[in-house]
C-alpha cells in the first residue's frame, strides 16, 4: 500500500494532451507519501540520472493509463518516473479517436471492453478496501471524451458502489478542436448520468492562474523566490519556463487539486474527511453534482517562497472569481453547498471565524443556510505551512454549461461535420438531441435554483403534536 | 462499581482518550488538603472504576475504540500509550477503512448490522473485566455519520444485551454553523433513536466550549484538542469519585444508578447538561481565591438564565413570584428567559466544603411543579478537590436548557426535508421518508414536553 493509512483510490488516466498531468500529480504523491525521507523526495524529479530505482520501484501507482495514441503515454513510461507506473496496466492503440467522441465512445469502447475491466479488477484485487475511482480527462477531444466517458458506465456497472469522482477539463472559448462542442455536449449526458462528482476545470482560468503567480514571482515584490534546491525541481523548474511549456504548470494546479482532495483521507487531523463525505455533504440531489473548486494560497501552486501572509486573506481568496479553476463567480451565485478542506497549522476557531467573517457576503440557498462542510488536515503540502482548498455546488458553474449549449447549437444548426459522428455504428441524430436535453435539463435545474436566489427565507410550518 | 466506555467515531475517540487522561492526572494529583489515606482511597475507586489491572504497572481504560477508519484510532491508542501513564487495551478497538463519509444511514443500517457482533465481543470482553458493571458511557458526536449513526445502533444493541445495566449517552452537539452540511439531519435521527434506547443524554455543545476556551481560559487559537480538554474536565467533575452518604472514605459505588436516580425522574425527559465552576487558565488560577457563596450563586444564575459560563451572566433574570398559578406562570418563565429544573445535582469539591450553603438551589421556584425540591435536588459532598482548584462546583441538571438548541436543530432539518435535499443520501441504505418523520414528531414531542414545564 502506498498511500498511508486508509481507504484507496485508483486513478485512471486517460486522454492527451492530458497524460502529462501525471507527471506532477504523481511526483507530489511520492513527496508527500514520504516526508522526511530525503533520497527518495530529491532523487525522483528532474535529475534523470541519479534515480534510485529501488525506491522507486517499491511504489507503484493504482492507475491505468489509457490513451489512443501511443506518443504521450510513450513519454511518460520513458520519463522520470517510469518506474512508478506498471507498464501492464496500459491500454493504447495507435490510431489515436480524430477527436470523434463517437470514435472514443463506440468503436474504442466496444473494442477494449473486456481489457478495461480485465484491468480494473485486476486494480481493485489490489485494493484491501476501494473507495473510489478518479476519472481524469477532457472533454473536448475524442478519447478522453469518448472513452473516458463508456468508462464511467462500466465502472458504475461493474462496481455500482464505489464512487466516481471525474475531473472534466472543459474547452476554453478558443480551443483549436473545431468539434469539441460536440464531443463536450456528448460527454455531459453521460456525466449527468454516470459520474457521483465532477469536477470541472478550464485551461483558460489555469492559465490565468499560472501567469498571476508569475506577476507575484517576477515582481521581486516580498522577497518572493523559486525556492532553491527546491524538493520538486522540475515543476518549479517548469515553472520558469511555463510560457514554453504552459501546460506541465497548468497540471501542476490539477495535480495540486486532487492532493488536496485526498489529504484528509491520507494524513492525520482533528477534523478528517473522508472521500465519500464530499458526495454526501456536497450532491443535495443527485443530479446537481458539479463541484467549482479553488486553491489558495496560490503561491503554493508553484514551488515559490513567499513569506506567510495573513492566515484570513487565504479564505477570502477561496471565494473571489481570480482563484477558480474555471470561469466562475460564486460570490454572486446561489450557494447550494460549500466544503473548505484545510491543511496545515490551521484550528477550528480559525476556520470558525473566517466563516462567520465570509458568509454575510455569500448567498445560500434558503434551506441550506449553514450549508458548510469543514475538515482539518494536520499535514501541510511540501514546503509550505498551510493551503485551502474549496469546493462549491453553486450556481455560477451554470455559465459554462450554458455557453457549451451555444457554442453546440452554432455547429449543429448548421450541421457542421455531423457526418464524421453519424459514419459511426451507433450514432444517430437522436443522440445529439438527447444529449442536448439533457443539457437543457441541467440548466434549468439551476435557473429555477437561480429564481429562489432573492426570496425571503421563510421557515416552514412544522409539525404540530399535542401536549 | 465499574463503568465501560464505548468511544465512538473520531469525536467519540478524541474526547474518550482526554476523558480518561483528565481522569487519570486528576486521580494522581498531589493534594495538600485531603488526609493521604482520603487520597488514596479516592485514586482506587477512580481506578475501580475506570481503569483495570496493569500488567506491568500501567493501568488500562476499560474503554473499547470504535471507529470505521482506522487513522483516529491508531492516533488515539498512541497518544495514550506514549503518554506512559496508562493505554488501551491491546485488542479493544475495531475499525475498518471506508468510514461512514458522514451518513447516519450508512452507519447505522450498514455498519451497524455488519459489525454488531465482533463489537458485542469487544464490549462483552471489557464487561468481563470488571468485578461488577455499573453501566456505560458512551461517546459519541451527533453530526457525523460513525458517531452518530453507528453510535445509535450500538446503544439499541446495548439495551437488548444488558437490559439491567444503565446506559448515559455522551453526545456532542455540533457547531451551529457547520461542520457537516447533514448535521441537523444525523441529528434528528440520533436524538430519536437514542430516545427510545438511552437511558440519559448528557449534552455538551460545542458552541458553549468553545466559548469557554475563548472566554475564561484565553486560549487564542482554539483547536479541538482544548475543546475536548474542557469537556474531559467537566465530565471528570462529575464522575470522579464522591463520597457516599456514610461520609468520607466511603466512596460512591454507583455513579451512573445514583445519577439518573436523581435526575432521569421521568422517561419524557432525558437530556442533561453540565455547568461547571470555576473555569480557567492555570495563569489565572494562581490569582483567584474562591468562596463558596460567591461560587453558588454564579452556579444558581447561570442555571436560571441558562448560561454556560460564569462570564457575561444575565443577573437580571430572576426566578417568578410563588402563589401565581401554573399556566400563567409558564408564560411568564417563557417571557423572563427563565430556565426551569427538573432536577439538579450538585457535586462540590474541596475545601469546607460542608460549609456550603446550599439553601438558593432549594427554592422551590426554580423547578416544576411536579416534584418536591426535597426530590428534585441533591447534593453530593466531597472534601478531596478536583484537579487544580481548591474548590469547583459541578451542577448537572436536567431543565429547559436545550429546549432552544433542539428546536434549532429541527426547525432547519425540517426546512431542508421540505425541499428533499440530500434526502437521496439516506434512502440509498434504508433511511426512508417515514423514518425522518417519525424523528420529526418524537423531537416535537419532546420539545413541547420541556416548554410546558
Amino acid at each position: 500500500m502506498w498511500i498511508p493509512g486508509a481507504s484507496l483510490l485508483t486513478k485512471f488516466l486517460l486522454p492527451s494532451p492530458l497524460l502529462v498531468m501525471a507527471n506532477p500529480f504523481t511526483e507530489y504523491y511520492i513527496v508527500e507519501t514520504q516526508p522526511g525521507s530525503n533520497s527518495l523526495l530529491i532523487r525522483v524529479v528532474g535529475d534523470g540520472g541519479s534515480i534510485s530505482k529501488g525506491k522507486i520501484c517499491s511504489l507503484k501507482a493504482r492507475a491505468v493509463l489509457i490513451d489512443m495514441e501511443e506518443g504521450v503515454v510513450n513519454e511518460i513510461l520513458q520519463g522520470p518516473l517510469r518506474d512508478v507506473f506498471d507498464s501492464k496496466q496500459l491500454i493504447t492503440d495507435i490510431s489515436g479517436s480524430g477527436n470523434n467522441w463517437a470514435v472514443g465512445h463506440k468503436v474504442f469502447g466496444s473494442r477494449y471492453q473486456e481489457e478495461i475491466l480485465e484491468k480494473l479488477r485486476k486494480s481493485a484485487e489490489h485494493c484491501d478496501c476501494l473507495q473510489c475511482f478518479f476519472v481524469i480527462h477532457s472533454m473536448g477531444g475524442g478519447t478522453g471524451s469518448g472513452l473516458g466517458t463508456y468508462l464511467l458506465k462500466v465502472l458504475e456497472d461493474e462496481f455500482p458502489e464505489v464512487y466516481r469522482f471525474v475531473t472534466s477539463v472543459y474547452p476554453s472559448g478558443e480551443d483549436d478542436v473545431i468539434t469539441s462542442p460536440y464531443n463536450s455536449i456528448l460527454a455531459m449526458k453521460e456525466l449527468n448520468e454516470h459520474a457521483d462528482c465532477v469536477l470541472p476545470i478550464d485551461n483558460q482560468s489555469l492559465f490565468d492562474i499560472i501567469s498571476k503567480i508569475d506577476l507575484v514571482v517576477n515582481s521581486g515584490k516580498l522577497g518572493t523566490t523559486i525556492k532553491p534546491k527546491s524538493l520538486v525541481t522540475s515543476s518549479a523548474g517548469t515553472f520558469k519556463k511555463w510560457q514554453e511549456k504552459p501546460f506541465d504548470a497548468m497540471n501542476n494546479i490539477v495535480a495540486n487539486l486532487l492532493l488536496s482532495l485526498t489529504s484528509s483521507a491520507r494524513f492525520e487531523g482533528s477534523l478528517n474527511m473522508d472521500l465519500n463525505e464530499i458526495s454526501m455533504n456536497l450532491v443535495p440531489f443527485p443530479q446537481l453534482h458539479y463541484l467549482v473548486s479553488s486553491l489558495t494560497p496560490l503561491y503554493t501552486l508553484a514551488d515559490v517562497n513567499v513569506p506567510p501572509r495573513r492566515l484570513d486573506q487565504m479564505f477570502s481568496d477561496a471565494f473571489s472569481k481570480d482563484h477558480q479553476l474555471i470561469r466562475a463567480d460564486p460570490k454572486h451565485s446561489l450557494y447550494l453547498a460549500c466544503a473548505l478542506m484545510v491543511r496545515g497549522n490551521v484550528q477550528i476557531s480559525d476556520l470558525r471565524r473566517n466563516i462567520e467573517r465570509l458568509k454575510p457576503s455569500l448567498r445560500f440557498v434558503s434551506w441550506n443556510q449553514e450549508g458548510w462542510k469543514t475538515s482539518l488536515c494536520s499535514v501541510p503540502p511540501v514546503g509550505h505551512s498551510h493551503s485551502l482548498l474549496a469546493l462549491a455546488n453553486n450556481t455560477c458553474v451554470k455559465p459554462t454549461f450554458v455557453e457549451l449549449r451555444e457554442r453546440f447549437l452554432r455547429l449543429y444548426k448548421k450541421k457542421a461535420h455531423l457526418h464524421h459522428y453519424l459514419q459511426i455504428e451507433g450514432m444517430e441524430e437522436s443522440c445529439f438531441t438527447e444529449a442536448e436535453s439533457s443539457l437543457s435539463a441541467l440548466i434549468r435545474e439551476y435557473n429555477q435554483l437561480d429564481a429562489t436566489k432573492s426570496r425571503p427565507v421563510e421557515d416552514l410550518p412544522r409539525l404540530s403534536v399535542a401536549v | 462499581m465499574s463503568i465501560v466506555t464505548v468511544q465512538l467515531g473520531q469525536c467519540g475517540n478524541q474526547i474518550g482518550f482526554e476523558v480518561f487522561d483528565a481522569l487519570f492526572i486528576d486521580s494522581h494529583c498531589p493534594q495538600r488538603l485531603s488526609s493521604k489515606r482520603e487520597n488514596e482511597a479516592y485514586q482506587a475507586s477512580c481506578k475501580e472504576r475506570f481503569f483495570s489491572e496493569e500488567e506491568n504497572g500501567v493501568p488500562i481504560a476499560r474503554a473499547v475504540l470504535v471507529d470505521m477508519e482506522p487513522k483516529v484510532i491508531n492516533q488515539t491508542l498512541s497518544k495514550a500509550a506514549q503518554s506512559g501513564r496508562w493505554k488501551y487495551g491491546q485488542h479493544s478497538s475495531f475499525c475498518q477503512k471506508q468510514g461512514s463519509g458522514n451518513n447516519w444511514a450508512y452507519g447505522y443500517s450498514v455498519h451497524g448490522p455488519r459489525h454488531e457482533e465482533s463489537i458485542r465481543n469487544l464490549i462483552q470482553k471489557e464487561v468481563e473485566k470488571c468485578d461488577s458493571l455499573s453501566g456505560f458511557f458512551i461517546i459519541m458526536s451527533m453530526a457525523g455519520g460513525t458517531g452518530s449513526g453507528l453510535g445509535a445502533f450500538v446503544t439499541q444493541n446495548l439495551q437488548d444485551q444488558y437490559s439491567n445495566s444503565l446506559k448515559m449517552n455522551q453526545i456532542i452537539w455540533p457547531y451551529g454553523t457547520g461542520e457537516v452540511i447533514v448535521q441537523n439531519y444525523n441529528s434528528i435521527l440520533t436524538l430519536s433513536h437514542l430516545y427510545r434506547s438511552s437511558d440519559a443524554l448528557l449534552v455538551h455543545e460545542n458552541d458553549a466550549v468553545h466559548k469557554i476556551c475563548a472566554k475564561l481560559m484565553n486560549i487564542k487559537q482554539i483547536s479541538f484538542s482544548d475543546i475536548n480538554q474542557v469537556l474531559a474536565h467537566q465530565l471528570g467533575s462529575v464522575f470522579q469519585p464522591t463520597y457516599s452518604a456514610e461520609g468520607s472514605f466511603h466512596y460512591r459505588r454507583n455513579p451512573l444508578g445514583d445519577l439518573m436516580e436523581n435526575l432521569v425522574p421521568h422517561p419524557e425527559f432525558k437530556m442533561l447538561g453540565v455547568r461547571n465552576i470555576p473555569q480557567m487558565s492555570e495563569n489565572s488560577l494562581a490569582y483567584s481565591t474562591f468562596t463558596w457563596a460567591g461560587l453558588l450563586k454564579h452556579l444558581r444564575q447561570m442555571l436560571i438564565s441558562n448560561a454556560k459560563m460564569e462570564e457575561g451572566i444575565d443577573w437580571q433574570i430572576r426566578p417568578p413570584l410563588p402563589g401565581l398559578p401554573s399556566l400563567s406562570k409558564m408564560s411568564l418563565n417563557k417571557e423572563l428567559h427563565f430556565n426551569t429544573s427538573i432536577a439538579n445535582l450538585l457535586i462540590l469539591r474541596g475545601k469546607d466544603v460542608h460549609s456550603a450553603d446550599l439553601e438558593g438551589f432549594k427554592d422551590p421556584a426554580l423547578y416544576t411543579s411536579w416534584l418536591e425540591p426535597v426530590n428534585a435536588f441533591n447534593v453530593w459532598r466531597t472534601q478531596r478537590a478536583f484537579s487544580k482548584y481548591e474548590k469547583s462546583a459541578a451542577l448537572v441538571s436536567n431543565s429547559q436548557f436545550l429546549v432552544k438548541p433542539l428546536d434549532m436543530i429541527v426547525g432547519k432539518a425540517w426546512n431542508m426535508f421540505a425541499s428533499k435535499a440530500y434526502v437521496h443520501q439516506y434512502t440509498k441504505f434504508g433511511i426512508e421518508e417515514e423514518d425522518f418523520l417519525d424523528s420529526f414528531a418524537l423531537l416535537e414531542q419532546v420539545v413541547a414536553s420541556y416548554c410546558t414545564l
